[in-house]
């Protein structure tokens, strides 16, 4: 009769019986708190489990012991009481009272979530469909971070790896100890900047700035993921948070700034076919290919094909148009202008025109694409 | 059914679609009370000047930061860009700020600009005096404007709050996208 | 479903067609009510198949059987087809079948619009089966249909719209039929406070009904604006908001878990005496405290929004008035377990479901004061564990507080007892494979896994397998349910004219077994 002895049998049937089952350890609670916040979680989350399988222990202890004591097979006669009003008093009052004495250390919790005032740090993520955005508010950073794990693990043809879907190419990079406020807005749909170790997660709604925070109390790298359904790659779009030590933090920042000034590249210079598409197939990789399909055949009519699609065979100038503005039709196709250099554009246009089935041969420098006005 | 009791049924069956037809109509209703509410509560201010003069005193025993920031939606290729990212000001003191924005693309565009301030309760304080977002901005190929701000925050900021954000984001306004004949012209 | 006329020899409809034609024109309160139970049980496959597609395809990390669009397709219509499809109209078929005979009424307030609210129904599920089928597919946006994600959908969403004006419109009807019939036709010497719980409820959740289906088909029909005629209801580009969207949506969204559990609730304050052989414990408490639930569940809306960044002082009353709900509820359950006390238990196998669902319904209540809090809901929004909680209130809830009712009152409509053994088969392997699928769920949310994701990190990898392994179990006992429903109905042992001992409402103190077609043409009078 007692159902969870039955059922913890049964999941531990099931785990020895199914293989692989015992490699992974069983995680069963919050991931480790890495931040005072998450902590506070965590025991007030201990705390009210206590209180409820006390509650619930009580409650269905009775009831069991009606179910083996007043059974009609073993002569059980029915009383007739169907009412007492002091019982009744004792259970709307008792559980009232359980439940402010809840509420107090929730309630201190919450109002230290919500306290974003004096951030040591200020960084701005913005959900893009399917990426985020990160800008450093007091160093002028920017970057764009994608997911790295490579489509053919997704697919399965290839074996996956220990940190599959939760790796990204530009992780954020944080300082240990410090106040970290993050500015969260989305640039198309709802998304959710959600990192369970840190205790943070903050809806992205497009048009407003939200704000919360965290302080990691050691480094590591802490992952996450999206957590409010954006489309269909909204499963493929993690957060991945690197704490480090101050020191580490400020080579960091230097070394990105100096690969933004390295970045900048010479607009006059030609580069070779094989440059560009070695470049083009890596932009497209990251970028194109969730709705453009590694084959370019696309997901017709939302995500036209690339391959021998009617813009990608078509004129160039059309073609560099609707990638650096988006299409005025389909609000799908987003601007990429912005978002990538005029390099990068140059190099998957090239590649879109000569690979994937298309083979017109046109070469995109870099210069054409400013001359095009980005 | 005798007649009196359907009587009654008819009577009740009109009352209560009355109440759905109510209901639905109260389901639009919460669209201008939300925005009462958030106006009130300083969470989504509406794009108008703020006409409560408020009080010019200045704190000089307390210094803010005040971070500009702004965001430019992805179907448009345009650039809004805050020319300076921080200030350090003093309530009550008259804050004066210049926003870029950059059209590169071969398109005119109309736009909108919202606000948003975090902390979200900021807004209530954040006095506009004069915005760029009280009206569209329709801005031509190629072209670059220069957007101004004037603002006061309300020397009532709670004491708590040290940073303000005020952050923009521009909205193509639908429709008016207008494509220049391609291709694009130089420059 | 043969159904005996006894007594209603003198009625124009009598004479109506026979076959098919029969159930398209009846007018009949059973006719209707197995319409409903029939259709919600179709519509109960088609959902549990789109459930099995989603539990497939996270059987194992990696994209194995749907493109991850598909999939966000199957998450949005498995919730709407299982909510408005599946469970509602199953309780609308117990309201139809069960409401007149306990009151002892000849039939519904109004007949012609009871065939109608039915007959919407049937053209809504084709509109949301078609909507997978036209270009850019269904809606893909979650069945809460947040905007602005369902601004980018294709016609499908529109498809999807109209489904869900016409299903509130259906809801509408019938909730106007059911207070009219419970306030006008009720026997003389039925009190309001001598009604069965089970009308009770019904009465409770029929106001709930009109007071939040019209306000979903507002938000819908807003989104259907933003979508095609420029308006900004939900695009800040306009002043709007999307966040709007969500107010007005749980606004409507948690009054309608209330409308899908409480008459699960008057299923079982039935079912519990019944088997207990006892009355009801404190049945004015029950009628208070389901008030109370219904009114609270207007107050707490945005509790379902923790994270989109609200005030915290408005954070602090959701948090709060949210923790009351807690107290009405726990008066239910510490009610029902009063009940059974000192009883003279049996378990046939609507007991057993009823004893199933204050088990598990009571777990997830607890899970959900958990939510409740809402730093801790913070970190556990959208991920696994709110899947978990939900589908303990939806299907050890409300699905198994309908089986109880199907196996309890089957004798009264059919006259035939359906296979105990089965029966009791049915509640076991529900019972187990149920809690496979969901509890693990609990242990992923924790973890930290978002829902309505196609793929996921390795570390979740064990219990997503564990779950997909419970779901298709689950889903196959369900078949079982089918089986022995149609061997009752073919092949039944005839039932005697008081199968249960311990009921004592009209329709089997004061009606023959099996009911007749046209039942209390004289009202009986109640003492």
């Amino acid at each position: 009769m007692r159902l969870p002895a039955i059922l913890r049998f049964f999941s531990l049937a099931l785990a020895t019986i199914l293989p692989g089952m015992a490699v992974a350890a069983w995680e069963m609670n919050f991931q480790a708190p890495k931040t005072v916040l998450a902590q506070d979680i965590y025991d007030l989350h201990t705390l009210i489990m206590i209180i409820i399988v006390v509650i619930f222990v009580g409650v269905f202890g009775f009831m069991f012991y009606s179910i083996v004591k007043h059974r009609k097979s073993v002569g059980h006669k029915a009383s007739h009481f169907h009412e007492n009003t002091t019982v009744e008093v004792i259970w709307t009052v008792v559980p009232f009272l359980i439940l402010v004495g809840m509420a107090w250390p929730a309630t201190k919790t919450l109002l230290a979530m919500r306290d974003t005032s004096a951030p040591d740090m200020t960084i701005k993520a913005t959900g893009y469909q399917w990426k985020w955005g990160y800008e450093y508010l007091d160093d002028d950073i920017r970057f764009y971070s994608t997911l790295a794990t490579p489509r053919d693990q997704i697919e399965g043809a290839a074996a996956k790896n220990e940190n599959y879907l939760l790796e990204v190419d530009n992780p954020v990079v944080v300082p240990v100890g410090k106040k970290v406020r993050v500015l969260v807005t989305a640039n198309d749909v709802l998304h959710a900047w959600y990192v369970p170790a840190l205790a943070v997660k903050q809806d992205a709604v497009p048009g407003f700035i939200r704000d919360t925070w965290f302080k990691a109390e050691e480094t590591g790298v802490f992952r996450g993921q999206c957590a409010e359904l954006c489309g269909k790659e909204h499963g493929f779009m993690p957060i991945v948070v690197k704490v480090v030590s101050e020191a580490e933090y400020r080579q960091w920042v230097a070394e990105q700034k100096a690969a933004a000034g390295a970045a900048a590249f010479d607009p006059s210079k030609t580069y070779d076919k094989a440059e560009l598409m070695a470049k083009g197939e890596q932009i497209y990789n990251t970028h194109c290919v969730a709705c453009h399909q590694p084959d370019g055949s696309g997901m017709p009519p939302t995500f036209p094909a690339i391959k021998g699609g009617k813009i990608t065979t078509g004129p160039v100038a059309k073609h560099i148009d609707i990638v650096v503005n988006g299409s005025t039709k389909n609000p799908m196709m987003v601007a990429w202008g912005p978002q990538l250099s005029a390099l990068e554009i140059a190099a998957v246009v090239t590649y879109q025109r000569n690979a994937l089935g298309n083979k017109l041969g046109t070469v995109v420098q870099p210069s054409e694409i400013v001359a095009a006005g980005n | 059914m005798n007649p009196k009791l359907q009587a009654r049924n008819r009577i009740l069956l009109r009352k209560l679609s009355i109440v759905a037809i109510g209901m639905f109509g109260f389901g639009f209703a919460l669209v201008p009370l939300y925005e009462k509410i958030c106006q009130v509560t300083g969470i989504n201010q509406v794009v108008k000047a703020d006409t409560t003069v408020v009080s010019t005193q200045v704190d000089k025993s307390r210094l803010l930061t005040i971070e500009f920031d702004s965001n430019s939606r992805g179907e448009v290729g345009w650039k809004l860009e805050p020319l300076e990212r921080k200030r350090p000001v003093h309530p009550g003191e008259l804050i004066q700020v210049v926003y870029e924005l950059k059209n590169p693309t071969a398109t005119t565009v109309a736009g909108q600009a919202i606000p948003s301030y975090g902390p979200q309760i900021a807004g209530r304080y954040v006095k506009k005096l004069d915005c760029f977002c009280f009206s569209q901005q329709e801005i031509r190929a190629g072209e670059t404007r220069q957007l101004p701000v004037a603002f006061v925050i309300d020397p009532d900021l709670p004491d708590e709050v040290h940073t303000v954000t005020l952050s923009y984001t521009m909205f193509e306004v639908g429709g008016t996208r207008r494509e220049a004949a391609l291709p694009a012209p130089k420059g | 479903m043969q159904a005996v006329d006894a007594h209603g020899h003198d009625h124009a409809h009598d004479h109506a067609p026979s076959g098919i034609m029969r159930y398209v024109t009846t007018t009949n309160h059973k006719d209707i009510g197995t319409l409903y139970l029939w259709f919600s049980f179709a519509m109960f496959l088609v959902g549990g198949a789109m459930a099995l597609t989603i539990r497939a395809e996270l059987f194992q990390p990696g994209l194995q059987v749907v493109n991850p669009d598909f999939f966000n397709q199957m998450t949005t219509l498995h919730g709407l087809i299982m909510v408005f499809g599946a469970i509602m109209p199953a309780f609308v078929g117990f309201a139809n079948w069960q409401i007149p005979m306990m009151i002892g009424a000849p039939d519904m307030a109004f007949p012609r619009m009871n065939n109608w609210s039915f007959w919407l129904l049937p053209p809504a599920a084709l509109l949301l089966i078609i909507s997978m089928l036209v270009p850019g597919g269904s809606a893909a946006a979650g069945w809460t249909l947040y905007p602005p994600l369902t601004v980018q959908h294709g016609m499908g969403m529109d498809l999807v719209i109209f489904a869900i004006h016409i299903l509130g419109m259906s809801s509408i009807m019938g909730s106007i039929n059911i207070i009219t019939t419970i306030l006008n036709m009720r026997a003389p010497g039925m009190t309001l406070m001598k009604m069965p719980l089970f009308v009770w409820t019904w009465l409770i959740t029929a106001y709930l009904l009109i007071a939040v289906m019209p306000v979903l088909a507002g938000a819908v029909t807003m989104t259907l604006t933003d979508r095609h005629f420029g308006t900004h209801f939900f695009n800040a580009a306009g002043g709007g908001d999307p966040v709007l969207f969500q107010h007005i949506f749980w606004f409507f969204g948690h009054p309608e878990v209330y409308v899908i559990a409480i008459p699960a609730f008057g299923v079982v304050s039935q079912v519990l005496p019944a088997f207990s052989r006892k009355p009801l414990f404190g049945y004015t408490s029950m009628v208070y405290a389901t008030a109370s639930i219904a009114i609270l569940s207007f107050l707490v809306w945005a509790h379902h929004m923790y994270t989109v960044g609200m005030p915290v002082e408005a954070q602090l009353y959701y948090m709060f008035a949210t923790m009351l709900i807690a107290v009405p509820t726990g008066v239910k359950v510490f009610n029902w377990v009063a009940t059974m006390w000192k009883g003279s238990l049996s378990f046939e196998t609507p007991m057993l479901f009823a004893i199933g669902f204050l088990f598990l319904f009571t777990l997830g209540g607890f899970t959900c004061l958990v939510l409740a809090r809402s730093p801790v809901d913070a970190q556990l929004h959208v991920t696994y564990y709110l899947v978990a909680p939900v589908h303990y209130v939806m299907v050890a809830g409300a699905l198994f507080a309908a089986f109880a009712g199907v196996y309890f009152w089957l004798p009264k409509w059919i006259g035939k007892m359906y296979d105990e053994t089965l029966g009791q088969w049915h509640f076991w392997l529900s019972m187990i494979f149920f809690n496979v699928t969901f509890f693990v769920q609990h242990f992923l949310g924790l973890a930290g896994m978002p829902r309505r994701i196609p793929d996921y990190a390795l570390q979740f990898a064990d219990f997503n397998m564990i779950s997909s392994i419970g779901a298709f179990g689950f889903g196959l006992s369900q078949l079982l349910f089918l089986y022995i429903l149609l061997k009752a109905i073919r092949s039944g042992e005839k039932a005697p004219e008081r199968p249960w001992e311990g009921a004592d409402t009209l329709e089997w103190t004061h009606l023959p077994t099996p009911a007749p077609y046209h039942s209390f043409e004289t009202a009986p009078t109640v003492k």
